[in-house]
């Protein structure tokens, strides 16, 4: 699959201004982490922007997504806004998760954000689960999750293929393969590195698409979509990309060579869908401009939110423990 | 029917029947577990109900804990009411992080949006001989966790009761069943039907000492009783039942009457719910004990296979007259 046509003006532009709402947004967390505005583990997905924007716009409101701990991209193109998000990551009432989250915690139920999930491959079961309510519902929804090729490795990754292939259950199943698990390489963890080989291997249709291509991820998302959504059965996308930063703020980096990062960087999703725009003639002087200045009135904005929001009574520590609602 | 009508069942009838009437009630109740399907169960207990309601209800699934109690989690936060069968407590390690880290944080962690109305049963304990790797009692360790409820039902009234309440509960319930009880006979009310899950019950009066057990240590609790009896000492014992939240009141209420108390529990003594609870009664009642608080527990050792080690690790109801008696006796 790939993406080679040119793509509308308005679709080029809204595809370029969802990955800079991602990279403005992670860039401006990581001064606010300096700041010791934001703290515990975060983890960026700079240089991965394309896979959450092409993915997401294979997906209807009624579908739901369940992601990593490296969510902020997914949570902000899924639609849970940037006040909420960044709100979240300074621990306050008035983030998407109350707070009690944090970075790696997003969870939105208006927008069917089913949570970033902290431990790798943790998240796949969740989703096989929604896919089989939807299935007994009558639901014609899909379930799109997320996870890193590290999580390829556990356990639950292998169980989950199986049983959603067996029970032709509708999950998107897509792998951000960015080729390191955490510090680890893939060819140092990986017996088999062809990891779309190894859904196919429970019957799963499976391709591999460039993830630093944010059209050829649509498209691919796209069709593994609809057949998701009219098969009722999974499909399996391997989305190869790479992160420009370290895994956390905790990782001094040291494990892959600089030139391997230049070279990644040479692929940048944003400065190639820009260059696509460019030369398809769709690009007008000023656009670039016009989008980065609406992408930092976004994050001011979130930012003066977060900082105006509250902190929950400590005498609320307690709650949510157990649901306070009555049973849905 | 009369209202004095009763029925004789079995434990494994009684939670058959209340399976049954939970799918019947309500379409998004459905059962989810190895062998639960063709097979009837492990311990039988679902046979027949795959001819009545069929393969999409009731799901055989791989030996993959992990995945089918998440595939729980999953379905319960998408509007389903899974009821989920781990063949037994041993396998639920394998399901670990999924009861851990998905089922009791994501209410807290999404700041209360998404509810996990899940119920995940298993059987538990030790005394048939088969030895280290499935003979667990984690009861405790799972006791341990926020925002899991825990319930063991050890009479035929609450293994027919517990599910529809742990279903209409917008948390997950785990329910031990212990395995010594799936042939237990007794009569029910033709129309038993749903009990409470949050406090504990005394299912003997006595005003000497109280017993506290649980699942499968309610029947050593109760013959240790009878014994006390026949030596004038009259035993309270009290079936904690839920053992998340416990029901404190309950037990220091009787504590406080009879000034005594010995916790008979199936699980290591280590960090055990007999732990817990002493704990409790001694921040709580301490100035009422007559005597310091006693535990009979399981022996610190895996599980052995030979009949005679494995009733001498496990817990007895001459080891609790033992120690009632040392008791009585050290505190005249």
């Amino acid at each position: 699959m790939s993406g080679e046509r040119p793509p509308e003006r308005e679709h080029g532009l809204h595809l370029l201004l969802q990955m800079l709402r991602v990279r403005r947004f992670e860039e401006r967390c990581v001064e606010l982490y300096s700041a010791a505005k934001i703290r515990g583990f975060m983890h960026l997905c700079i240089g991965e922007e394309a896979v959450a924007v092409g993915v997401m716009e294979a997906l209807q409101p009624e579908d739901a997504v369940v992601a990593t701990y490296r969510e902020h991209g997914h949570a902000l193109v899924r639609g849970v806004s940037a006040a909420a998000v960044m709100a979240e990551m300074y621990g306050k009432l008035e983030g998407c998760s109350r707070g009690r989250g944090g970075s790696m915690h997003l969870f939105d139920a208006a927008t069917r954000f089913c949570g970033g999930n902290a431990i790798v491959g943790g998240g796949l079961p969740l989703a096989v689960g929604l896919a089989l309510a939807d299935k007994l519902q009558g639901h014609k929804r899909v379930t799109a999750c997320f996870f890193g090729d590290g999580a390829v490795a556990e356990g639950e990754f292998h169980e989950s293929m199986n049983l959603a292939a067996l029970w032709r259950l509708p999950v998107l199943f897509c792998c951000e393969n960015n080729l390191y698990a955490m510090g680890t390489r893939i060819e140092r963890y990986e017996s088999e590195t062809n990891l779309a080989l190894k859904a196919a291997s429970y019957e799963i249709p499976a391709w591999s698409v460039d993830g630093m291509d944010v059209l050829a991820v649509e498209d691919a998302a796209r069709k593994a979509a609809a057949e998701v959504r009219a098969g009722g059965a999974p499909c399996f996308l391997e989305l190869r990309t790479y992160r420009f930063r370290a895994h956390s703020m905790y990782d001094p980096d040291l494990y892959r060579p600089k030139e391997e990062i230049e070279r990644w960087k040479q692929h940048d999703p944003i400065s190639a869908l820009t260059a696509q725009l460019r030369e398809g003639g769709v690009l007008r002087d000023g656009d670039i401009e016009e989008l980065e200045r609406s992408v930092a009135e976004e994050i001011d904005a979130a930012i003066g939110f977060a900082e105006a929001g509250t902190l929950e009574p400590v005498e609320d520590l307690e709650r949510f423990v157990y649901s306070e609602g009555p049973a849905a | 029917m009369s209202a004095s009508a009763t029925v004789t069942v079995s434990y494994r009838e009684a939670i058959r029947e209340a399976i049954r009437e939970s799918m019947l009630a309500d379409q998004r109740v459905f059962l989810m577990g190895e062998d639960v399907g063709a097979y009837g169960g492990c311990f039988g207990v679902s046979k027949g109900l795959l001819e009545e309601f069929g393969p999409e209800r009731i799901r055989d699934a791989p030996l993959s804990e992990s995945a089918f109690v998440g595939a729980g989690i999953g379905a319960a936060m998408g509007g389903m009411r899974p009821i989920v069968e781990v063949m037994t407590i041993n396998f639920c390690l394998l399901a670990l992080d999924q009861i851990i880290d998905n089922a009791a944080t994501i209410t807290h962690m999404s700041g209360g949006q998404f509810q996990i109305p899940l119920v995940i049963r298993m059987t538990t304990g030790a005394g048939r001989q088969v030895a280290a790797q499935h003979s667990h009692s984690l009861e405790g360790w799972l006791a341990h966790i926020p925002g899991l409820k825990l319930l063991a039902p050890a009479t035929l009234a609450d293994a027919r009761g517990m599910l529809a309440p742990a279903l209409a509960d917008p948390n997950p319930v785990l329910i031990f069943e212990h395995g010594s009880l799936y042939n237990v006979e007794g009569e029910l009310p033709a129309d038993a039907g749903a009990v409470d899950i949050e406090r504990a019950a005394i299912r003997r009066a006595g005003g000497d000492v109280t017993i506290v057990a649980y699942g499968g240590t309610l029947t050593t609790a109760l013959a240790a009783a009878d014994e006390l009896a026949a030596g004038g000492i009259e035993a309270e014992v009290i079936d904690l039942r839920v053992l998340r939240p416990l029901d404190d009141a309950a037990v220091i209420e009787s504590v406080t009457r009879t000034h005594r108390a010995v916790i008979v529990d199936e699980g290591w003594r280590s960090g055990s719910l007999a732990a817990e609870v002493s704990a409790r009664i001694m921040e709580q009642a301490f100035y009422e004990l007559d005597s310091p608080v006693a535990r009979v527990c399981s022996a610190e050792v895996p599980m052995p296979y030979p009949r005679h080690l494995e009733q001498a690790a496990l817990p007895q109801a001459s080891t609790v007259v033992a120690e009632v008696q040392r008791m009585a006796g050290a505190s005249g």
